[in-house]
Formats: C-alpha cells, sequence, structure tokens
C-alpha cells in the first residue's frame, strides 16, 4: 500500500532545514502546546523504561541472581519482588507508548488534513500566471510525494527522533554514571559508525541520483514509444524500438544494482560494527573487572553485562539517528516546497463594485433588491463619500491603449484599443502566437494590464470585484475541461443552484439535449477522465451548455481547433449561434467561416490590431485577412 | 501468475538463489554471536581468564567479519537479482506489447500498459528483493534464534511456545483490522488526485466560473476520506508497539524468573540467560519483518497481476511469417466486409467495393461512420469478422504482414511524432534512404516548404509528440514519412486537416503527378480534398451509403449535395 517514491525533479536537501523544521513544528503543536508536553513526557518515560529495562537486567543479575548461585533453598521472595517491580514499570511505559501513539495519530492526520486544504485553497486563490510558469506535474507532487514525506515525518520520524534523542541522552548519562573508560570506547564507535554511514549514504544518494535520471529516461521512453505505437505498428518500427529500448533498460539496470547494493549494504555495516565494539567493550570491561580484582570500583559481572546492554542501545539510538536524519531532511526539503507553495502570492482583489440583483422603483430607478430578479447592476460605492451609484449590467466593453506582457518588461500587447457595443459580436484572427487568446485573458483579469483602460458597462474592471467580474463573463475554452461527476453536476458548473428544468433548457439550446438522453443514464451519466468517452464534438457541446445556464450578459469564445464531423459541426455551430444572440461576444476564430458576421474583426499580428473592419471591407482592404481568406496564408 | 514472472529471473537466477545463501550465513554469524558473547562472560570474565577472553574475542571478530562480508556479498546479490529480473519483465513486456495487434492495445489501453511496464514493474522489483533477502532472512533468523535458545537455554526455550502464537494472532488480527481502512484511504488518495490534477487542468474553467469554493468542498470530502480512514487504521496500529513492548517484557520476566531458578540449581550461567534475551529480541522482531514482508507482497500482487495478465496475453493476430512478401499492385477489394471491434459491436457491414491501382479515392462520412476502420483493415491494423479484403489482388492474409504493412502505408489520424531530428523521424519510413529519396518526400508533402531539404533542415531537432511543430506542419511530416517507403497504397486519414486549403491542394497535384502508380486514399471532412477523386465512398453509420465520382453525386445524392453547399457557400473560406 505504501506508494512507490517517485523523483519529480525535486531538490533533496532543503535551502534552510533548521527554519522549515521550525516551521512544521510551529503547524503540528502551534495551538496544541499542552499536547507537546504532554507528547515529550511520554517519550521521556518510554526512553526511561528502555533504560531501565537494560539496568534491570545487570542489577538482577548482581544482585539476585549471583548471591543465590549454588545456595540450597533460597529465598526466592526478593527475585519475585524485583520482577514484580519491573513488571509494574514496564506496564506504565506500556500504557504510555500507547497513548504516545494515539495521540500523535490524531495529531498528525489533523495536521494533514489542514495543510491539504491549506494548500488547495492556496492553489485555488493563485493567479493564472502560477499555472504557467508551473508544471502541473511539479504541482501535483507537492500534492502527493510531498505531502506523502512529510506524513512520514510527522508521524512516525518525529517522535522516533524525539525518542532516540532522548534515550540516548540517557543511556549516556547511565552509562558515564557506570564506566567512564568504556564509554570512551563506545563514544569512538560511535564516531566511527557515523562516519561510515555518512561516507556510504552520500555515495548511495549520488547513485540513487543517477538511478533516478536513468529511470526517468526509460519511463519516458516508455511513455513516447506506448503512445505512437500505432506508428510502430504501421511503419513495422518494432524491432528497432526495442533494441533501443533494450539498450536503455541495461543502463538502468546497472545503475539500479549499484544504488541497491550501496542502499543495502548500510544495515550489515551499522550491525558489525555494532557487533565489533561490543568486543572492544568486554575485552576493555574483562581487562577492568579483572586488574580490580572482581568486585572492586563497581566493575562487576552483572555491571558489565549491563553496561553491554546500554552500549548495545547507544549505538542502535546512534544509527536510528542517523537513518532517521535521513527521512527527516528529505521531508524538510518536500515541506519547504509545500511552504513555498503556500507562501505564493495569491490573486489580489481590491475590486468593490459588486454585482446585484435589481429592480425597477416606482420612478424607474434601479434599486438592490434582496430577491433574484433576473435583472443585474453594478453596485458602485465612491471613495469621495458620494451616495453608491447603481449601473445595470449590459456588457459594454471598452478597451482603451492597453499594453500587456506576461513579464513587464516583455510587452506583447501594444496599444490595444477596441469597443464592443452590447449585443454586439467582434472576432479575433491572426496567427498562432498573435495574441487572440491573451486579449480575452485581460477581460476576466486572468492577467493585469500594465497601462491603458479596460471598462466593463464605463467602469474601470480594477475596481470591480474579480468574481463578480468573472460571473458576468462567459468563457467557452479552446479545450473543454470537463469534471468527474455527472452530465448534470457539469452543466451546473456555470450555476451551481440551477434546478433540472433549466439545466435540460440550457442543453436543449446548446444542441447537446438529444446526446445526452442516447447516454445510458440520461442527465446523470457520470463523466471521467475529462469525458474520455464522450466525442469531441458531445464535448463542445456541454461547454456550451455550461456557459449558457451561467447567462452572462458577455462571452468569450476561445474555438477549438481539434476537426469534429461535419453534422456535429453543424450542431456546435448552431449551439453557439443561439448562445450568442443577444449576448456580447468575442470570439478568438482559428476557422475564418465563423466570423463572417461579426460586427467587427480585427486582425492581429505580434500583438498589434493590424487590420479592423466587417468583413467587406476587410476583403476590399486586400490585406493579410484578404489572404487568409483565400487560402494562401496559413492561419495555424 | 507468480511462476510467469519467475521465469523472468533467467540468467539471473544464480543470484537469486545465492542470496538467500548469503543470508543464511549471515544470519548465522549473527545468532552465534551472542553465544560467544555469553561464553566470554561465562567461562572468562566469570573466572578472570584473559587468555580465554582473548581467544574468544578473536573467534568474535572473525564471526563479526564474516557477518560483514556476507550482508556485503547479500546486498549485492541481492540487488544484481532485483536490478535483473526488473529488466527482464521490462523487456519481455515491451517485446510482448510490440508483438501486439491494435484489438489487443485497445484491450488494455495504452495508459494501462504504460503504468504496467513502470510503477508496477518497480513494486514487483522491490517485493522481490524484499523476498530474496528479508523473507529468507527472518525467518531464518527465527529458526536459529529458537535453536540457540534451546541449546543455551533448554527448557526455557518453552516459553516461546505460548509467547510466538501470541505474537503471530496479534499481528493478524491487527493487519485484518486495518486492511479496509487503508484500503478505502488508498482510494480516497485517488479521488484526491484526480481533484486535483482537474483543478490543474481546468483552472482557467474553474476561474472563469468562480467555482473555487465548491471545488475546495470536492478537494475537503476527498481529503477527509483519507484523514478519517488513515485514524482509524493507524489507531489500530498503535497496539501494535505496546502488545509486542507488553510480550517482550513478559517473555523476559518469565525468562528471568525461570533463569534464577535454573542458575540457582547451576543448570544455566548467568551469560547464557543475557544471551536468551538477546535471542528473545532476535526472535520477536523477525517475526514482525516477516510479518511486514507479507503485507508488502500482498500490496504487490497487484502489480504482478497486471504484469502477468500482459506476459500471458497472446497476439491476437497472426503475422503469417511465411506468407507472400510482394504485393504485386495497388488495387484494393473488399467484398461483403464486415467488422466490429468486440463481439457484440458491428462498425462495418456488408461492405463491397472495388479500387483500381493508382487511383485516388476519398472517403466522407460522419464521425462514428466507419472511415478509419475501413482503411485500417487494408493495412490488415485489424482483421475483418467476415468477409475478405484484397490487396494486390490476394487477400492481405496471405501476406507476410511486415511485408503488407510496408506496401501499404497508412498516415494515422491520431499520428505522433518522435523525440529525434526530423531525419530520424523521416528515416522510419525507410532507414535507408537516400538524400534525394528524403528531398523528393519532403518536396511530395510540402514539407520543403518549412524544412529545407538539406544536412542542416534535416538534423533539426524534433520534441516529443513534434510540439514545436505547428499542426500542418506535423502532419506534412507524417506524410513524408509515410511516402519514404515508397508504398504502393497510400492511406491518409484525415491527415491534412490541419493544412491550409493551398497547401492541401498542392500535395494532392503532387501525388497525383509525382508518385504515378501510387493508390491513394483520403479520407477528410473537408469535400475540396475529395472533389477530384476519381472515386469518391460516402460512408454512413458501417455502411457504404453512395459512391461514384463528384459530378455523379452530385447529380444523384442530395445529402452530397447538401454538404457540398454548406462547405462550399459557408466555407471555402474553411481554411
Amino acid at each position: 500500500m505504501p506508494r512507490m517514491p517517485r523523483m519529480t525533479g525535486g531538490r533533496t536537501t532543503a535551502k534552510d532545514p533548521v527554519k522549515t523544521f521550525k516551521r512544521v513544528i510551529s503547524i503540528v503543536f502551534g495551538e496544541h502546546k499542552l499536547k507537546f508536553a504532554f507528547i515529550v513526557f511520554c517519550i521521556m518515560v518510554s526512553a526511561f523504561s528502555i533504560v531501565y529495562s537494560s539496568a534491570f537486567l545487570g542489577e538482577f543479575i548482581d544482585d539476585y541472581v549471583i548471591p543465590i548461585i549454588g545456595v540450597a533453598d533460597p529465598d526466592w521472595h526478593p527475585v519475585m519482588m524485583a520482577l514484580v517491580r519491573f513488571a509494574l514499570i514496564v506496564s506504565v511505559s506500556v500504557v504510555f507508548n500507547y497513548v504516545l501513539s494515539r495521540t500523535m495519530v490524531t495529531l498528525s492526520q489533523n495536521t494533514l488534513y489542514d495543510i491539504r486544504d491549506k494548500m488547495f485553497r492556496k492553489l485555488e486563490s493563485l493567479p493564472i500566471s502560477y499555472f504557467d510558469q508551473n508544471s502541473h506535474g511539479m504541482i501535483m507532487s507537492r500534492f502527493s510525494n510531498d505531502t506523502d514525506t512529510l506524513n512520514q515525518l510527522i508521524s512516525h520520524s518525529l517522535v522516533q527522533l524525539m525518542q532516540a534523542i532522548i534515550t540516548l541522552v540517557m543511556v549516556f548519562i547511565t552509562m558515564m554514571l557506570n564506566s567512564i573508560p568504556l564509554t570512551a570506547v563506545v563514544i569512538a564507535f560511535a564516531v566511527l559508525t557515523m562516519a561510515a554511514t555518512r561516507s556510504i549514504s552520500r555515495r548511495s544518494q549520488k547513485q540513487f541520483g543517477i538511478q533516478q535520471a536513468t529511470l526517468g529516461e526509460v519511463n519516458g521512453y516508455i511513455e513516447e514509444m506506448m503512445n505512437g505505437q500505432r506508428v510502430i505498428k504501421v511503419f513495422c518500427h518494432e524491432n528497432a524500438s526495442i533494441d533501443e529500448f533494450c539498450s536503455i533498460n541495461g543502463t538502468l539496470r546497472k545503475s539500479m544494482t549499484k544504488a541497491n547494493t550501496l542502499a543495502n549494504i548500510m544495515g550489515p555495516v551499522t550491525m558489525n560494527l555494532g557487533n565489533l565494539q561490543y568486543v572492544a567493550v568486554v575485552i576493555i570491561g574483562a581487562i577492568i573487572v579483572i586488574l580490580s580484582g572482581g568486585r572492586a570500583a563497581g566493575y562487576t559481572v552483572g555491571a558489565l553485562a549491563a553496561f553491554l546492554q546500554l552500549s548495545r542501545s547507544f549505538s542502535n539510538n546512534v544509527n536510528q539517528i542517523s537513518q532517521q536524519m535521513n527521512v527527516v531532511l528529505l521531508a524538510l526539503a518536500g515541506a519547504e516546497r509545500i511552504f513555498e507553495l503556500l507562501d505564493e502570492k495569491s490573486e489580489v482583489d481590491n475590486g468593490y463594485v459588486t454585482l446585484v440583483n435589481a429592480a425597477k422603483d416606482a420612478d424607474g430607478n434601479l434599486i438592490e433588491s434582496e430577491k433574484r430578479t433576473g435583472m443585474w447592476a453594478w453596485r458602485h460605492p465612491h471613495q469621495d463619500g458620494s451616495p453608491v451609484t447603481y449601473t445595470p449590467l449590459e456588457g459594454d466593453i471598452v478597451m482603451q491603449n492597453v499594453d500587456f506582457g506576461y513579464v513587464p518588461d516583455k510587452i506583447v500587447l501594444h496599444d490595444i484599443s477596441l469597443y464592443a457595443k452590447p449585443g454586439q459580436k467582434i472576432a479575433f484572427v491572426g496567427s498562432t502566437g498573435a495574441g487572440k487568446t491573451t486579449i480575452t485573458n485581460l477581460l476576466n483579469r486572468f492577467y493585469d494590464i500594465q497601462d491603458g483602460k479596460i471598462r466593463f458597462d464605463g467602469i474601470n474592471i480594477n475596481k470591480i470585484k474579480k468574481s463578480d467580474l468573472r460571473h458576468s463573463l462567459g468563457m467557452i475554452l479552446q479545450d473543454t475541461n470537463l469534471f468527474t461527476g455527472t452530465i448534470k453536476e457539469n452543466i451546473k458548473f456555470g450555476k451551481l443552484d440551477a434546478t433540472d428544468d433549466e439545466v435540460i433548457a440550457a442543453a436543449k439550446l446548446a444542441n447537446a439535449h438529444d446526446f445526452i438522453m442516447m447516454m445510458p443514464d440520461g442527465y446523470d451519466t457520470m463523466i471521467t477522465n475529462n469525458g474520455e468517452s464522450l466525442s469531441q464534438g458531445q464535448r463542445q457541446l456541454l461547454s456550451i451548455a455550461r456557459a449558457a445556464i451561467a447567462d452572462p450578459p458577455v462571452l468569450v469564445m476561445d474555438e477549438a481547433t481539434s476537426s469534429i464531423d461535419t453534422h456535429t459541426e453543424a450542431l456546435v455551430q448552431s449551439g453557439m449561434d443561439k448562445l450568442m444572440a443577444d449576448r456580447t461576444v468575442f470570439v478568438i476564430a482559428h476557422r475564418l467561416s465563423t466570423v463572417r458576421n461579426s460586427d467587427a474583426i480585427m486582425v492581429l499580428d505580434h500583438g498589434r490590431i493590424i487590420e479592423r473592419g466587417t468583413h467587406e471591407q476587410l476583403l476590399a482592404l486586400k490585406g493579410t485577412y484578404y489572404r487568409l481568406y483565400t487560402g494562401s496564408l496559413e492561419l495555424e | 501468475m507468480v511462476r510467469i514472472l519467475l521465469k523472468r529471473v533467467r540468467e539471473y537466477r544464480k543470484y537469486a538463489f545465492i542470496t538467500p545463501l548469503f543470508m543464511v550465513g549471515e544470519v548465522a554469524m549473527e545468532v552465534l554471536i551472542p553465544t560467544l558473547m555469553a561464553l566470554i562472560i561465562d567461562n572468562g570474565v566469570a573466572y578472570n581468564d584473559m587468555p580465554y577472553i582473548i581467544r574468544v574475542s578473536i573467534l568474535l571478530v572473525i564471526a563479526a567479519m564474516l557477518s560483514l562480508a556476507f550482508g556485503m556479498l547479500g546486498a549485492w546479490s541481492a540487488s544484481k537479482a532485483s536490478s535483473g529480473f526488473a529488466s527482464n519483465i521490462r523487456e519481455d513486456e515491451y517485446r510482448k506489447i510490440m508483438s501486439f495487434s491494435f484489438a489487443d492495445v485497445d484491450k488494455f489501453s495504452t495508459p494501462s500498459l504504460i503504468t504496467r511496464m513502470t510503477t508496477d514493474v518497480q513494486n514487483v522489483q522491490q517485493s522481490f528483493q524484499m523476498l530474496i533477502r528479508i523473507c529468507v532472512r527472518s525467518p531464518i533468523m527465527f529458526i536459529f534464534a529458537i535453536i540457540m535458545v534451546y541449546h543455551n537455554g533448554g527448557s526455557l526455550s518453552l516459553v516461546f511456545a505460548i509467547a510466538i502464537p501470541v505474537v503471530i494472532v496479534a499481528i493478524a488480527i491487527l493487519f485484518t483490522k486495518t486492511h479496509a481502512a487503508f484500503t478505502n484511504a488508498f482510494r480516497g488518495y485517488d479521488t484526491f488526485n484526480r481533484v486535483v490534477q482537474e483543478n490543474l487542468n481546468g483552472i482557467r474553467t474553474v476561474k472563469a466560473y468562480v467555482r473555487e469554493e465548491s471545488e475546495l468542498s470536492r478537494f475537503d470530502e476527498a481529503s477527509e476520506v483519507i484523514r478519517r480512514n488513515f485514524t482509524i487504521g493507524q489507531k489500530i496500529m498503535a497496539f501494535m508497539g505496546p502488545v509486542m513492548m507488553s510480550v517482550t517484557y513478559i517473555v523476559m520476566i518469565v525468562l528471568s524468573y525461570i533463569g534464577a531458578r535454573l542458575i540457582n540449581i547451576g543448570h544455566m550461567e548467568t551469560g547464557e540467560l543475557m544471551s536468551i534475551y538477546t535471542y528473545t529480541g532476535q526472535i520477536l522482531s523477525s517475526l514482525v519483518m516477516t510479518g511486514m514482508v507479507i503485507v508488502m507482497l500482498a500490496v504487490s500482487r497487484a502489480s504482478m497481476q497486471r504484469i502477468a495478465e500482459v506476459l500471458s496475453t497472446e497476439p491476437s493476430m497472426d503475422t503469417n511469417e511465411k506468407g507472400l512478401t510482394s504485393v504485386p499492385d495497388g488495387s484494393v477489394r473488399f467484398s461483403h466486409v464486415s467488422f466490429g471491434y468486440g463481439k457484440d459491436s458491428s462498425v462495418l457491414s456488408d461492405i463491397d467495393f472495388t479500387i483500381k491501382s493508382g487511383d485516388m479515392v476519398g472517403i466522407l462520412g460522419t464521425t462514428g461512420s466507419g472511415k478509419t476502420t475501413l482503411v485500417s483493415l487494408i493495412a490488415r491494423l485489424y482483421d475483418a469478422s467476415s468477409g475478405s479484403v484484397e490487396v494486390g489482388g490476394h487477400d492481405v492474409r496471405e501476406y507476410n504482414l511486415t511485408a503488407l504493412r510496408e506496401q501499404v502505408s497508412v498516415v494515422l489520424q491520431k499520428n505522433t511524432l518522435f523525440s529525434g531530428t526530423v531525419e530520424s523521424n523521416l528515416r522510419w519510413g525507410n532507414p535507408d534512404a537516400t538524400m534525394d529519396d528524403m528531398k523528393w518526400a519532403m518536396d511530395v508533402s510540402a514539407v520543403s516548404t518549412f524544412i529545407n531539404p538539406d544536412k542542416e533542415g534535416l538534423s533539426g531537432r524534433v520534441e516529443q509528440g513534434g510540439t514545436n511543430f505547428s499542426g500542418g506542419q506535423r502532419q506534412r511530416l507524417c506524410i513524408a514519412r509515410a511516402l519514404l517507403k515508397r508504398p504502393r497504397i497510400l492511406i491518409m486519414d484525415d491527415s491534412t486537416s490541419a493544412v491550409d486549403t493551398a497547401t492541401d491542394a498542392s500535395i494532392r497535384r503532387a501525388l497525383r503527378e509525382d508518385v504515378k502508380g501510387l493508390t491513394k486514399i483520403i479520407i477528410s471532412q473537408r469535400l475540396s480534398s475529395v472533389m477530384d477523386a476519381d472515386l469518391i465512398i460516402m460512408m454512413d453509420n458501417g455502411r457504404i451509403a453512395d459512391s461514384g465520382t463528384h459530378e455523379e453525386l452530385l447529380a444523384r445524392n442530395e445529402a452530397y449535395r447538401d454538404l457540398y453547399e454548406t462547405q462550399t457557400r459557408g466555407g471555402e473560406d474553411n481554411a
């Protein structure tokens, strides 16, 4: 069940592990200071019991077993009492251990839930530019891999690390109290072990890096070839591609062998260094015991036995710490990436003009209404203290001298000016990269302009609350994104509180009703995987229905480029036509057939409007539009 | 299933077998060590016998060194065996998939095949390594430790006769109890990942419709499933530590008491009791380890199953190695051909037509009318369910499949360019093509209008999927690639949809004039692409609705006339 770690190109060490660690601690325990104290207490109790139980064994043998060796019919009472005392103390530690585990489970799972919630909330609030600049795979791995390692850190490593450190300190103190020279031997071995593990793990990390890179290459090759499999078969290219695959697969095998060997060696090395340490302690201890003549100076057989137990526990904990440190460092690198996401700047929204339901009072003035009236107005409070004004929502768009660049010093749109009166249809034509899509992304403030002004019903869109601005703009994007859920839910995406009748009406308007009724469960048919069971055209029809139900006064349509069959094409076209009626429409045209009856056509080139006018005017101009129209210039 | 997989160990069998032996060696030493330690204490320290201590210490050091050596050898052979095993599985899977017919690929679906070759193989590799290392190590450790307890403590070993079943039962109960919770949690992960993925892909849609809040609640729902089930599962697992601790402590207390009695009557030495404490740890931890490995294996079972499915699938199409190797001419004949992808599906029914060698044929029809399926049968990408498809006067099944596909070139609708150079992509068509061949193909397909047919142009980079070229350019490159085969028949499945009308026309002109004798079959949504064909076939719902020349169809077929009118009136501009 544990998900295999995947390499996602993230770094393996945190930039500032200390700072990140502090932040993780404050997230986990920040609001639970008492719990934290309690947990530390539990850990101390259980650490104590570990030290106690190893010490007990020595004491037991020295003080209770050796005195009765060969004694006929000894008094068993003290032996029993010692064992009962031991039993009582360890049972307390068992109970604490259980309570500790349970507390950590709730604490860590709740924390992780909160972190996931925060991450997604942040994700939804980020500006579109964030998604342009960061690959989906990378963002996805914040949610999967990085939260996984963070989970590992919070639910296991943190406690184990604390436990190991506290135990180590206690064991160390006990060892020092028993014998300083032997403790020195143990410390020497601990240093040696750490040096050995460090050198192995450094090498193994390097090899794992190489392995992951090769694995990425092999997986990439597999993906490419599996997707192009039909072409391979059509070109009888099977054997050539098998040969190529075998060669990179062989490289992968070699690097995997190296990386895994190094990782596997770690265990035997540390364990046997532990064994050697044992030998050293025994010999030096024995020398001291013998030199001191048996019971003198606290060096007894039992004491030596106990010390040996302690030294084992010491080296085990050193190993535990160095192992956990690796996990912790890896997790901190992941945590740091999560925090980077959480610290990203959200989209700012300083808009104060809001969209409200409106009605006309007796004098024909617009007033705000509590109920849904079907009539909308912009509620515009004024900063200079003059009374709130209401402007009807109509869909009048004006762009004045707009400059825009995705990065400030690289302007991609230059001096764009245009207007669209309510109900007008404006088309954008131009080759890929001319800036058609960019212009429409400025209207709903996916991006903010560098210079100039955009007005919606006469109001600067920067003053309008983003959510209300977007509510009043419908978007039909080039690629239809459907979400897992029923068809009905997907249409309702445009208006969450829509009734079934509204859904059906919207589907009918979009010409989607007929094919939906042909589906096994009609409107309740489940859609999965971005509508893989639907054809391209059907998905477009759904996206039209989704825009229809939202019923916005302004519509932006980015035509799909993929070829759909003529019948569905006609359905899509007529659906679009119905949707466009009585709305201000911006069309990004990829085929010229749709732009002809536009009120104005803007021909874009390299971010500038180079021609504008109606179809007839532009044809008469015999410029770029004319050449596109006659097919002598390729559009895409 | 396991056998199918284990067969892939092949040349790494010796490493797979030797690993457990190394493990046995390592464990033997590891188990011997506490006894040697006991000897030092009982016979050496207790009697102040320094030479004895030194002697046994040397043995101990040797044992530790051997244990280290065995451990490292085991580490090496285990990784050699598991990496080799994984590599063999990948290779076999790859070979098998390459031998699959289109129908087999459809059955598995491409994403699923990718998972079966990547994640699944990694899972199996991990499990295999666990299997040959830990799965042997832990039980052997367990047995050796028991033997040593018996050796050092005699009847004391009976304590374990009670303790071991208790531990096994406890582990079993905990694992079964948590199974459901963890399964649900991981299912929750699927939903969770899906919601994130959908939001990443559809972020513009989400923002355009201001649906951030409702998406958040969908996300939180999935996140909550994970939280709840992990909490349930881990709370049960929280018993594990205390249970193991209790058993260990109880065993130690009982051992101490009985041990004290035995020592008292001289049946046991103190050092032996100490060593038994160590063995107690070894016995119980090896039990837990074994339990964990079994769980891991159970988890990777699903992966094994999926890989075994691929490996045991026999390609559904006979490649007819001994068949005809040469296609005499480019004629095509369908007689009463019907076809369906599954048992109950019927995509083509009773298709009957003849194409003369060298003709240009257009195929029109709506999506799902069977155009693509129809042409797929010519290159024998699928076998007809009934009736026969003939190429060059012979049934396609009589040809050697490779030979047939070499001579029937298909430009697929969903076409792919591969990462590499322009040249490496073109050479798919013909590895031995000369510069002249390439120039010719690039000219005909109008590739030379955007790539110079010289060394420099050919060495231009192609990104995965050809994303550094526009749709129209990609399509033209794919046509050039297909032409380089110098086929008898060229099938273009909607292959110029993104090419502008002028270039489209020039390609067709070049095909007609420069490639004499080549049979051209063109599927298109665009009437203008097929208007001048020798024969136009109109498909509807898996049947041929009508066929004839442009003039004939225009005169007698209303659907054709409609199409013609919509596409020319509103749509000669359909660029």
